[in-house]
């Protein structure tokens, strides 16, 4: 969760669309006006920011103190904390939405904060990495060794990244916990979505990242 | 043995001090007996008045007015030459044109707080009811107390709502206060290196600083001013000891290491031999020369009593359930009066409250008293907070709504 981790794409200059990345803007269209949002690993506020712009009530959570101060020197509500420690702190129902963007896999308990993000929050909206992309599969493959792409060049022994998913898994545990997925978007490299209109597990393949608009399920399992 | 130079008497009389107390150079409301303070201690104090200084212009819709509350031995000049010390302001670096805080944009207040000994009621007061300086026949007074008669003045300055309450450390104290209190009235706060309650180690730093005060015989047990001596070498030695606390380590190191004062070798005395005795010792009789010490015992067991969370059921969410208030709550890495645990519990009760709030830790070497120096990153984020929060107020840029 430092800011390192929090920027989706450290590698690659991810598109924009009107000043604004694409991937936010597709983040930011999933979340109603007038609504009040907690994005949890908030980075720059790049995203709280063009939250804000649209009226939205926004607050944040960041680990990396040059990330919050950056954050409250553009006027942000954001905090210091650590999304595996402080989410405990929220009350249920606090907000509408609760997102966490390229933060999951860097969580040491990825299940507690999911099962958090929709305790807090009625919707979550959650994107990471796809290790199931088929760029990782062929250095797993051919190469032999753990993968590094252009967005995520850290090696093994000294990455953040220490619970990578693949689409798949992430599926799956959403199941599990009884979690329904109202909306799943597959990104390219530049944080644009995939044009293909096809299932999810064909993205598993094809999508750099996966960003998910999640709601609680009925009875849990 | 031979070369010991005891702390010095404060060069000046005591005088100029003395008339401050009822006769402040700045600002004075006067509240009669129709008016009285109900303090906590169950006094209803009247008369009583507050000193004040502002600096800038209310604007048209009463909407700009900042009020800052001071530390623990701060006062109302924050931001003019001092009548007793003729130093500048003592919080210059966030106060003034083109700062943060600037009157060109805002309505600043800063009042002495009520048991205070620069012009506010306090134990060095004229007692209307013996012709004699109160002493210790002053009420015991708390944080909250102070809030109480700082709203009394604002109402007095027709304000319904505070654009900001900006403090640090007691001041911040009064901060947290108001927005517990007034809730309503606080459109924003800026809560420094401050805690929702005075913890264990600051009650005993404290209460040593107190015990220092009532060990000099010259204390006369608070009648000093009727018997016509000063408890200065306590009082030093109460600072000293407190101004230990508002630094840290490294900046001690850094600043003066074991480096030796005006000597290259110990003289084997108890001489002032290094320079951060030196130091010291000058903080604590430059200390004695402008404040109080009755007054200094009444405004250290003030910040002691203080406790949010104890005056709501013993839960801090439920102090600020439902508030609009939008906080900025800062603390400083070296920061061991004030730790930045105490500012993250603070945010974890607002959070718990979903109140609108900022925090930030600031990395310095400087410890506690890094709220009033120049710390860049600080100061940037006081000035954003209040931009931000100005502009949701309907503020422009020149203070006009």
């Amino acid at each position: 969760m430092s800011m390192q981790q929090t920027l989706p794409l450290p590698g690659v200059a991810p598109e924009r669309t009107g000043g604004y990345r694409t991937d936010h803007l597709l983040v930011a269209d999933m979340v109603r006006p007038g609504s009040r949002v907690l994005d949890v690993g908030c980075g720059d506020g790049e995203l709280l920011q063009l939250l804000e712009s649209r009226g939205i009530d926004g607050r944040g959570i960041e680990l990396s103190r040059e990330g919050v101060n950056g954050c409250v020197a553009k006027g942000l509500a954001v905090v210091q904390g650590d999304a595996d420690t402080d989410l405990v702190n929220y009350p249920d129902d606090a907000f509408d939405y609760v997102i966490l963007s390229q933060t999951l896999q860097a969580t040491r308990q990825p299940k507690v904060v999911l099962e958090n993000l929709l305790r807090i929050g009625q919707r979550a909206i959650v994107s990471f990495p796809n290790f199931g992309f088929w760029k990782m599969r062929l250095q797993l493959l051919i190469g032999g060794h753990m993968p590094r792409t252009e967005n995520l060049p850290a090696s093994w022994y000294d990455t953040a990244n220490i619970h990578f998913c693949t689409i798949k898994d992430f599926v799956e545990l959403c199941e599990r916990i009884n979690v329904k997925m109202e909306r799943a978007v597959a990104l390219d490299l530049y944080g644009r979505p995939v044009p293909l209109n096809l299932p999810w597990w064909v993205w598993n393949m094809f999508g750099e990242q996966g960003v998910f608009l999640l709601s609680r399920g009925g009875k849990a399992k | 043995m031979s070369n010991v130079r005891p702390i010095p008497s404060p060069p000046m009389s005591s005088d100029d001090r003395a008339h401050e107390a009822d006769h402040p150079s700045s600002l004075v409301a006067k509240f009669g007996m129709d008016q009285p303070l109900k303090l906590d201690c169950g006094v209803d104090l009247a008369p009583f008045q507050i000193a004040y200084q502002t600096y800038g212009q209310l604007n048209a819709d009463r909407s700009n007015a900042i009020l800052i509350c001071h530390a623990l031995t701060g006062d109302q000049h924050v931001n003019n030459t001092h009548p007793v010390t003729g130093k500048p302001g003592w919080w210059d670096t966030i106060v003034g044109a083109g700062k943060p805080i600037d009157p060109e944009q805002y309505f600043i207040i800063c009042s002495n707080v009520i048991g205070g000994c620069m012009g506010s009621t306090g134990p060095a007061s004229l007692n209307p009811a013996t012709g004699k300086v109160w002493g210790l026949d002053f009420p015991i007074i708390t944080i909250p107390d102070m809030v109480r008669a700082q709203a009394m003045l604002i109402d007095r300055l027709g304000i319904a709502t505070l654009f900001c309450v900006v403090g640090g450390s007691m001041g911040g104290m009064q901060v947290l206060q108001w927005t517990a209190a007034y809730p309503e009235r606080v459109f924003s706060t800026l809560a420094i290196a401050c805690s929702t309650r005075h913890s264990a180690q600051n009650i005993a730093f404290h209460e040593l600083g107190r015990q220092a005060v009532m060990a000099d015989p010259d204390w006369r047990g608070g009648r000093y001013v009727d018997e016509d001596t000063h408890p200065h070498r306590g009082l030093a030695v109460a600072r000293m000891a407190a101004h230990i606390t508002y630094l840290s380590d490294a900046a001690l190191h850094r600043k003066f290491g074991r480096r030796m004062q005006d000597r290259e070798l110990p003289t084997f005395s108890f001489d002032a031999d290094f320079q951060v005795e030196s130091y010291l010792r000058y903080q604590g009789s430059s200390f004695v020369e402008r404040f109080d010490a009755n007054s200094y015992l009444y405004l250290t067991r003030a910040m002691d009593y203080f406790d949010i969370a104890a005056d709501h059921n013993g839960a801090l969410a439920n102090a600020f359930a439902g508030i609009k208030t939008r906080f900025c709550v800062v603390s400083f890495t070296s920061d061991w009066l004030f730790p930045t645990s105490e500012s993250r519990a603070l945010v974890h009760a607002l959070n718990a409250s979903s109140a609108r709030v900022s925090f930030a830790e600031i990395e310095t070497d400087r410890g506690h008293d890094a709220f009033l120096l120049d710390v860049p990153e600080f100061l940037e984020i006081s000035r954003a907070f209040l931009q931000a929060a100005g502009k949701a107020r309907g503020l422009k840029d020149d203070g006009q709504s």
